[in-house]
């Protein structure tokens, strides 16, 4: 039983995330730093401070983004923030003695988000692990060969983009086919981490208490002599290849559509015109995701969220349905894309009435 | 003298005298379960059935137990079994009396053969199933690890893998049938075991040895074991290289090792040997790569008398982690810093190379970093001097405090102009002249000077941000117009939010994984805080 200061209660956590956020809205740092350090005196858990006080903290931010009431640029700072305070916080925290597994934490190579990954580290060295912290940006060429030199007993895997899941596949399977096993974390793999089986992973945890809980005991071994297309037989269809090889190509085809069928948009600027063939080319991407998946839930999922954020910034979503049908016009021989586009196309539809 | 029953007359009348002299066993059975003949084949193999008892008194279990199933009416399967030193299958013939008649057909060979044939399979599919394994892994010590698991699955209940001594120990894996393996430094003498000292020379091989439990070393057996009976020390052959020794043990109740056995524990061991001196070379390799790449890495960055600095580094190819682009920060002798960042035509390795023989001279030209020009100038003599066909682009930027911002003084030797952000978000150009180094005789170079108020950064970035090729509609350059419109959104942004954002853009812009060096550096004034 770990003994809890006053100061360590959940209203008092809260108040520290609350103050933290004051911090990091405001960009100032020395604030951030001391809130969290302030915390650690006034007896808060060290696992409390980086999860509850930190991460709730990065949470909130991405929160706040998605209803517009942050700027991208203040999230860009509030992240910054968020890492140096923890990088002082780091500093301070005690270092028990080495008990559990040797883990590499590591993000998919094309992401961004490193804070999880960081949060899932600091929280693993306190709880004990051995860990070697790699980061955001890793291309994995460079995570297999220092799996090679160091020979961790696992990886721990974080995404927070869908679309980055191919990638996140190679990842595991060029981990496995070094001997070791995986365990994946972060919104890329779905609710319930619905994906992460299907890419072959060991495990999966929703949080970082619930992977340090999961790594007290052992992976499994991943199976000898794998083939990653064991795990994902449709990619045979090629309808994932052909659509994310030819994905530029399809975003100039629903553009041009998308300036007949939508007079407004040919007054665009140059820069709404970007920022619409942007959009254009996310959907693309996820529609690869989900196919590469076999998963309809991912595009819905992604087509829903895009809905609701185009509200939040007072955007009409009256582009996604034509932007669908336009996609459906391009892969008629496509069935699964198909069959994803008019799921899509039913859900957006009831919206726009 | 045994009497004879009537019925045997009858039925050597019946069956004729070519029964009694064909090649095959063959034994008639009355529908009581009496034997009523057997000819001379089936005599020899069967010799203790006699005409006139039951089967069962005189056949083996097998045969006379599916008689029984025959005589009953009930349908009976393939029967085979062993007579003797011989296997036979048996073939039943029912007649209308209720009498059986077993043909017994030799098969020793056959079952020999397929016996083999099974075993041979096993084998193979157990070097195939180890070669997969071991290949998987460059680390000796999981190697080790991998060898000692596969060992105890087919060889032996348990089994050592010990490298050769290094530094007077020897590193060594153990493993129990069933159990994970367990990693053991060993401060033994490996004379002492008979077999192993010859086993670790590795190389010539050495044959595999047979010893005698009895006097063992202790520590050889595992703790938990039981008594050990047969055991094997292999080599492990390398490249040339010693590898290690396999020790494999068995229980004292189980067989020892026959020769297909010690066949099999030789191809494995060649298997885990090559496995072995592979990773080690690995090893050595990527401990040397290491050493001389991290003098070549652009250094970590943070805050540097109290200004921030941040840099993101991605070279075009992945698994150098090396490239053309550099950047450095160094603290100055008037109490700021100088940050360089710059570019070498070419990529890889040759290009890294390069890189660090112009931050050496920087560094070594750092006291006279008042003046620009002067230290650009003696850089372009020292890359002529030395023969360098290559040349270079790069950026000096001097800072230093003043009051609460910083005073920058920048210098540009043919590179991308830098870009200073204010806070407001205007974006800046900053275009001083001055030529590549490595190229004229007598460069001349620019210098200007501007001042960051808090919160407000200069950018240095190389050619790779604008040439990123791709977007949305694909073919699209990144460009500076692009560049200039998200720093306009970084206004009051920390230094690493600025690169971050740089480089996550342009690297999404970018249609495939190719792409040229890329490296930006940003200079921030630290924002006051009330």
């Amino acid at each position: 039983m770990v003994l809890i200061g006053v100061g360590g209660s959940p209203d008092a956590v809260a108040v520290h995330a609350d103050r933290l956020w004051q911090a990091v809205l405001a960009g100032d740092e020395y604030r951030a730093i001391d809130t969290v350090l302030g915390a650690l005196a006034e007896g808060v858990e060290p696992e409390a401070i980086l999860l509850d006080v930190v991460g709730a903290t990065q949470r909130r931010v991405g929160h706040e983004w998605s209803l517009n009431r942050i700027s991208v640029a203040q999230e860009h700072a509030a992240t910054a923030i968020n890492e140096r305070a923890i990088a002082h916080l780091a500093t301070r925290l005690p270092r028990p003695e080495v008990t559990g597994a040797h883990v590499t934490v590591a993000c998919v190579d094309g992401e961004w988000h490193a804070l999880p990954a960081r949060l899932l580290a600091e929280v693993l060295t306190l709880r004990g692990f051995r860990v070697d912290y790699l980061g955001a940006q890793v291309p994995t060429p460079h995570l297999i060969t220092h799996l090679h030199r160091s020979s961790p007993d696992l990886v721990a895997l974080s995404g927070s983009l869908p679309t980055r899941l191919p990638v996140a596949h190679a990842t595991i399977s060029a981990c496995q086919s070094a001997g070791v096993p995986v365990i994946v974390g972060g919104a890329a793999f779905g609710s319930h981490g619905r994906w992460a089986a299907r890419l072959g992973a060991q495990a999966w945890a929703p949080t970082a208490r619930a992977a340090a809980d999961r790594l007290v005991e052992p992976l499994p071994r991943p199976p000898a002599a794998h083939e990653p297309i064991d795990d994902l037989p449709h990619l045979l269809d090629q309808e994932y290849t052909m659509v994310t090889r030819g994905s530029a190509g399809l975003v100039r085809a629903v553009m041009a559509g998308l300036e007949e069928r939508i007079p407004a948009m040919r007054a665009y600027t140059d820069l709404q015109r970007q920022h619409t063939a942007e959009d254009v080319a996310h959907t693309v991407d996820f529609l690869g995701s989900a196919l590469y998946i076999d998963d309809a839930v991912l595009f819905l999922d992604y087509v829903t969220w895009t809905a609701q954020i185009l509200e939040a910034r007072l955007v009409p979503a009256r582009s996604l349905v034509p932007a669908m049908d336009l996609l459906s016009d391009r892969l008629r021989d496509f069935p699964r894309a198909l069959g994803m586009l008019d799921r899509a196309t039913a859900l957006l539809e009831p919206a726009q009435r | 003298m045994k009497t004879q029953p009537a019925p045997l007359a009858a039925a050597s009348a019946t069956l004729g005298a070519g029964w009694d002299a064909a090649p095959v066993a063959a034994v008639a059975v009355a529908a009581d379960g009496r034997v009523l003949d057997i000819n001379r084949a089936a005599r020899a193999v069967l010799p203790a059935v006699e005409p006139g008892d039951q089967l069962s008194v005189g056949a083996p279990g097998w045969l006379s137990a599916a008689d029984s199933v025959v005589r009953s009416g009930e349908p009976v399967g393939d029967v085979a079994g062993v007579a003797g030193s011989q296997s036979f299958d048996a073939h039943p013939v029912a007649a209308a009396d209720g009498s059986v008649m077993w043909w017994l057909e030799e098969t020793t060979r056959l079952r020999a053969s397929q016996e083999a044939l099974r075993l041979e399979r096993e084998s193979t599919a157990f070097l195939h199933a180890a070669s997969d394994a071991l290949l998987s892994s460059l680390n000796a010590s999981r190697t080790m690890e991998v060898a000692a698991e596969l060992a105890v699955s087919r060889l032996a209940d348990a089994a050592w893998v010990i490298a050769p001594v290094a530094r007077g120990v020897h590193q060594a894996v153990q493993c129990l049938h069933g159990e994970r393996p367990r990693a053991l430094t060993l401060r033994i003498r490996a004379e002492d075991i008979p077999g192993l000292a010859e086993a670790l020379q590795g190389f010539p091989p050495v044959p595999s040895r047979w010893i005698d439990p009895a006097g063992l070393e202790p520590w050889i057996v595992p703790d938990g074991f039981g008594e050990a009976g047969p055991m094997v020390v292999t080599s492990l052959p390398g490249h040339g290289v010693p590898a290690g020794a396999l020790v494999l043990l068995r229980r004292a109740d189980r067989v020892a090792f026959s020769e297909d056995e010690e066949a099999v524990a030789r191809l494995f061991a060649s298997r885990v040997g090559a496995a072995l001196a592979a990773a080690r070379l690995f090893e050595q390799q990527s401990a040397i790569t290491d050493v001389l790449t991290s003098q070549l890495l652009p250094p970590a960055l943070r805050r540097s008398r109290g200004i921030d600095f941040a840099g993101v580094y991605r070279p075009a190819q992945e698994t150098a982690r090396l490239g053309g682009d550099f950047y450095d920060v160094h603290e100055t002798e008037d109490g700021g810093t100088l940050a360089l960042l710059g570019d070498v035509c070419g990529q890889g390795l040759e290009a890294a190379v390069l890189t660090g023989k112009i931050r050496n001279t920087m560094q070594a030209l750092l006291p006279l970093a008042g003046d620009h020009g002067r230290v650009l100038a003696l850089l372009n003599a020292a890359l002529i001097g030395a023969g360098e066909t290559r040349f270079a682009s790069l950026v000096l930027a001097s800072a230093l405090r003043e009051d609460d911002g910083l005073r920058l003084r920048l210098t540009r030797a043919g590179h991308l102009p830098p870009l200073v952000v204010r806070a407001d978000g205007r974006v800046e150009e900053l275009l001083g002249r001055g030529p590549v180094v490595g190229v004229l005789d007598e460069p001349e170079f620019e210098t200007l000077e501007v001042r960051l108020e808090p919160g407000e950064t200069c950018l240095l970035y190389t050619d790779g941000v604008v040439e990123a090729r791709g977007g949305p509609m694909g073919g699209e350059l990144f460009g500076e117009e692009r560049l200039h419109l998200l720093l306009s959104e970084c206004g009051g942004l920390p230094a690493e939010a600025v690169v971050e954002r740089v480089v996550m853009l342009a690297t999404q812009w970018l249609e495939g994984p190719e792409h040229d060096d890329i490296a930006v550096l940003a200079i921030t004034a630290p924002r006051v805080w009330s």
